[in-house]
């Protein structure tokens, strides 16, 4: 564990990467309590008619979208998908790709093979047209599948990172002791290989959820990932496009959060990166 | 080398008859068929789907089916278009250029991009200008493709009025058009969409480049060209550029995969007639024999990418010719 | 035919007398320092240097690694990199021109033209993707008004004349097709591309087998006898000076802590530090034992030792080397040595320390 706390030590130098941390849990806080913050029913359509499209004003602060609805409002509550989807994909992608890395590590070469070929012909799979296919061909999928598609097809590089680590604390000599001394596999991973790994999982985690909810937010967008009328910031983009010219703020808001929100996932990863795993990766 | 290349050829054979199979099984499994009888939005005759599916052999077993398509695709026959009834050779002789014409684009753009940014950035580590570039490559890193496409378009087509909003080519006009006045057309067409995937794959390739390039600029053969007297702009350019460019050129190879899925959104949001749009219309028609032949496409497309990639690195760094 | 330049104004070297040549020398280094920032602290890695090299002569910079002496000849250049850097007041004067003070543009027009530097490193120092050729083409381009295939044809015959065969094939060829020596030729022959009057050769032979050292010392002697350029040697390796160069600076802890004639130096060295380096030298008469004469270590360039940087190695130390710093002291004709024994026995006839043990490690 001094190794978690060197970590920390040095993660705290890097002044963005702590900025954008903390970000990241403000905007986790908000959507946890979404009916607190949001100034009103994402869903409500006060007045499809008067009420629509308006500009951003002290009432609105970033307008409403064309049922009348409160814009920041739905960001608010779209956050809840983002992040949702994000982190839980995220988690589960790198829980199994850590899974078959160990699998991989420890396994006979043979296995070792077979995994690890599986993985370079997946690596090139179009992962992006497959899940298409399915929540087009799985009519109206709830989000559970959405994170399920997500996490299935993007554990591949994590499982490849954890392999060759794990190849290389074998043959470190704690781990030649530890098994002298007769620990069996489960403990082995336990207690010498976990915490070794866990910087890197932790890393490649964070680094996941950006991306995620970059791919989340296309999804959505072509109106295949959460659908209307539960606010997506994917979803809520493509509610825009046809008033980008006249009320550009319906499209231009929910982009800005998910740049926002992704560019924090990235610099907090980034610096966990530099701070963890100094070396490598990549 | 030549092992090399029947490894690379094995491993593309591999995931795309992988690709292949996945795309049928899941094509095929899923309820739901392209031939609804009664839907309310299309009433056709219970006869006529009958006919329909013997005719495009639905009514066999899955196993003949898949044996089938498997036997004509290796004969390269790709098919016929339910939806479109046309063979899928032909839509796709239709989108894919177009594809490919931006897709090049796109990528040859995003590599001066990427390029020419981990340069500025290397050349100045450590100060303000490295950060604020930094900054803008972490942002083009992470901004959403379509919804960077939306607000160009929204600058540049609507405000600005620089440029064309949508299509590939100047339909208002009917005055026939030269080959030159049309390549033009066109280009005005490619700029946005070009620019918005090269945007964003840039900034992939900027963050792997920064690194290289400054690992590069501390290297004993950059300070001993700046002993012989060299330029600065020659030992930057010429010296550690060369030698820095392997991960840029790998890394654009790569990133095959990623232009044609952001091809997807992009060419739905600027109305470019390209594959994507046909695979996003053939999803939801339900027009298998172009899912899977855009499937079978775009898993030699990135084989492709990453052939291109190897010989590229090849070209700029002799040390990997020998293996 | 293959004479790389037309000869020079520089005298051609005639070594044996121990006295500075007439004239003002083609370089001359007065009080440079080199300071690096770090977190540890500042080091001053060159610390107030004073060196010459007059035309056509070689002259030996000797010290152990650390001590500043490839430091100096960056510096020399003007190529210390972040975060080091040149203290004002530092003056390297080459050919009547202070290098330090001269715009960028016209220190390159010197680098690689009359001023050139053989690399420590000859693996590390060419470019692994450019082939030799151009890599020696370029150079005569950058300071000749040549065209592409003139500078082709010179860098053909520049390999040539360096003594490398077929050097036809060898000018298309990349560096890590060639081996160690080669590769040592074809940076002798970028150094020599356009003709210099001081060549500075940093470790020119450490990274090599020891029969190719012997053949590249052979080639450097005999490429510097025909142009008539002079040497500055920078090495460790005491027998290369001894066999090599006319006269030799001593440095440690980034300052030069004897000067003298190389024939003198060897035969009666001035300086406590130079005696121990001598009687480290391994020697077939006796087990090698690594600088078993000096005890202790070079100390790191962020905490100098206070008074002479030497004294806590020194087996002649005393009070006044703890307190004050020693300046460079006359110590017979034409040489000086940074040591409080000379001043000790100032005299007509000043005699070199030698107490016992001095020249110990049995």
């Amino acid at each position: 564990m001094r190794a978690l706390r060197r970590g920390w030590l040095r993660f705290r130098a890097h002044r963005a990467a702590v900025a954008a941390g903390l970000l990241v849990a403000v905007l986790a806080i908000a959507a946890a309590f979404a009916p607190l913050v949001a100034p009103a029913d994402p869903l409500a359509q006060p007045d499809p008619v008067a009420l629509q499209n308006q500009p951003p004003s002290a009432a609105h602060l970033l307008g409403t979208d064309r049922f009348s609805r409160d814009v920041l409002s739905r960001i608010v509550y779209g956050a809840r998908v983002s992040l949702g989807v994000g982190a839980a994909a995220a988690l589960l992608a790198v829980t199994v790709g850590a899974l078959v890395g160990l699998a991989a590590g420890l396994a006979s070469p043979a296995v070792d093979q077979l995994l690890m070929r599986s993985v370079d012909v997946a690596l090139a799979l179009p992962r992006v047209f497959l899940i298409l296919l399915v929540l087009a061909l799985w009519e109206n999928a709830p989000p559970w599948v959405v994170v399920l598609l997500i996490a299935l097809t993007g554990w591949f590089q994590t499982s490849r990172v954890v392999r060759a680590l794990v190849l290389r604390l074998r043959e470190s000599e704690f781990v030649q002791a530890a098994r002298a001394l007769g620990s069996g596999r489960p403990g082995l991973v336990r207690r010498h290989l976990l915490p070794h790994l866990a910087p890197t999982i932790i890393v490649s985690a964070t680094l996941d959820v950006g991306n995620i909810i970059l791919l989340e937010s296309g999804l959505s967008y072509l109106g295949l990932g959460i659908r209307p009328p539960a606010p997506s910031w994917g979803n809520m983009i493509q509610d825009g496009k046809d008033q980008l010219f006249s009320a550009p703020w319906v499209a231009a808001a929910p982009g800005l959060a998910l740049l926002v929100t992704v560019v924090a996932f990235n610099l907090f990863g980034d610096g966990l990166q530099a701070a963890f795993d100094p070396r490598d990766r990549r | 080398m030549l092992t090399y290349l029947l490894r690379r050829l094995a491993l593309a054979l591999a995931t795309t008859a992988a690709v292949v199979t996945i795309t049928f099984a899941l094509v095929h499994l899923a309820p739901g068929e392209p031939f609804v009888a009664g839907a309310e939005d299309r009433f056709v005759p219970p006869e006529t789907v009958a006919r329909l599916r013997e005719r495009f052999g639905l009514d066999r077993p899955l196993g003949v089916q898949f044996a089938r398509y498997a036997a004509n695709l290796a004969h390269g026959d790709l098919g016929e278009s339910f939806a479109r009834h046309r063979p899928v050779a032909a839509v796709l002789a239709e989108s894919l250029p177009n594809t490919l014409l931006l897709g090049a684009t796109a990528l040859v753009l995003s590599l001066l991009f990427g390029i020419g940014l981990g340069i500025a950035q290397a050349t100045r580590a450590g100060t303000w200008a490295d950060s604020a570039l930094g900054a803008l490559a972490l942002a083009c890193y992470s901004v959403p493709a379509f919804w960077l496409g939306l607000m160009l378009l929204l600058v540049f087509g609507e405000w600005l009025h620089w440029l064309p909003v949508s299509g590939m080519a100047d339909v208002t006009l009917r005055v026939p058009m030269d080959g030159l006045r049309h390549a033009l057309d066109v280009g005005r067409h490619l700029v946005l969409p070009a620019l918005t995937l090269a945007l964003v794959n840039g900034a992939a390739v900027a963050r792997f480049h920064r690194a290289a390039m400054i690992e590069a600029l501390g290297a004993d053969f950059v300070r001993a060209a700046r002993a012989r007297g060299l330029g600065e702009r020659r030992v930057v350019l010429r010296h550690a550029l060369r030698s820095a460019l392997a991960p840029a050129i790998t890394l654009a190879g790569l990133s095959v995969p990623a232009l044609l899925t952001g091809s997807v959104l992009v060419e739905s949001v600027f109305g470019w007639p390209g594959m994507g749009r046909v695979a996003y219309e053939a999803i939801f028609a339900r027009d298998y024999n172009v899912i899977t032949a855009v499937a079978v496409v775009a898993g030699v497309l990135v084989a492709v990418g990453n052939l291109l990639a190897d010989l590229g690195v090849a070209a700029a760094d002799p040390r990997v010719r020998r293996a | 035919m293959s004479d790389p330049r037309a000869p020079g104004g520089a005298p051609p070297s005639a070594a044996g007398e121990a006295g500075p040549l007439p004239g003002a020398p083609l370089l001359e280094i007065a009080d440079l320092r080199v300071a690096f920032a770090s977190e540890g602290g500042v080091a001053r890695a060159v610390d107030g240097v004073d060196l010459a090299v007059h035309g056509g002569e070689t002259v030996g910079l000797v010290g152990e690694s650390g001590c500043g002496k490839s430091v100096t000849a960056l510096a020399i250049l003007r190529l210390v990199e972040h975060p080091g850097l040149i203290a004002h007041g530092s003056r390297v004067r080459f050919e009547g021109r202070d290098l330090l003070a001269l715009a960028e543009r016209d220190i390159r027009a010197v680098r690689g033209n009359h001023l050139a530097l053989i690399p420590q490193e000859p693996a590390a120092a060419l470019n692994p993707v450019l082939t030799v050729g151009s890599q020696i083409a370029e150079v005569i381009r950058a300071h000749q008004h040549v065209t592409r295939a003139v500078a082709a044809w010179r860098a053909v015959e520049l390999l040539t004349s360096v003594g490398i065969p077929d050097a036809e094939k060898r000018a298309g060829q990349y560096a890590h097709q060639l081996s160690g020596g080669m590769r040592q030729r074809v940076l002798i022959a970028i150094a020599l591309a356009c003709g210099p009057h001081l060549l500075i050769a940093d470790e020119p032979t450490t990274a090599l087998d020891v029969t190719i050292q012997a053949e590249i010392l052979e080639l450097l002697d005999g490429l510097q006898r025909r142009l008539g350029m002079a040497v500055l040697l920078i090495t460790h390796n005491l027998a290369l000076v001894a066999e090599r160069t006319r006269r030799v600076y001593v440095m440690y802890a980034g300052q030069i802590v004897e000067e003298a004639p190389t024939g003198a130096l060897f035969a009666a060295p001035a300086h406590p530090y130079t005696q121990g380096l001598m009687a480290a030298v391994p020697r077939a008469d006796r087990p090698a034992e690594r600088l078993a004469a000096i005890p202790g270590q070079v100390p790191p360039a962020t905490a100098w030792p206070s008074g002479c940087r030497f004294h806590p190695r020194c087996p002649f130390a005393w009070e006044k080397c703890r307190e004050e710093m020693p300046p460079l002291l006359p110590a017979g004709e034409g040489r000086s040595a940074r040591c409080w024994l000379l001043a000790e026995r100032q005299g007509p006839d000043a005699k070199t320390p030698s107490p016992q043990g001095a020249s110990g490690g049995r």
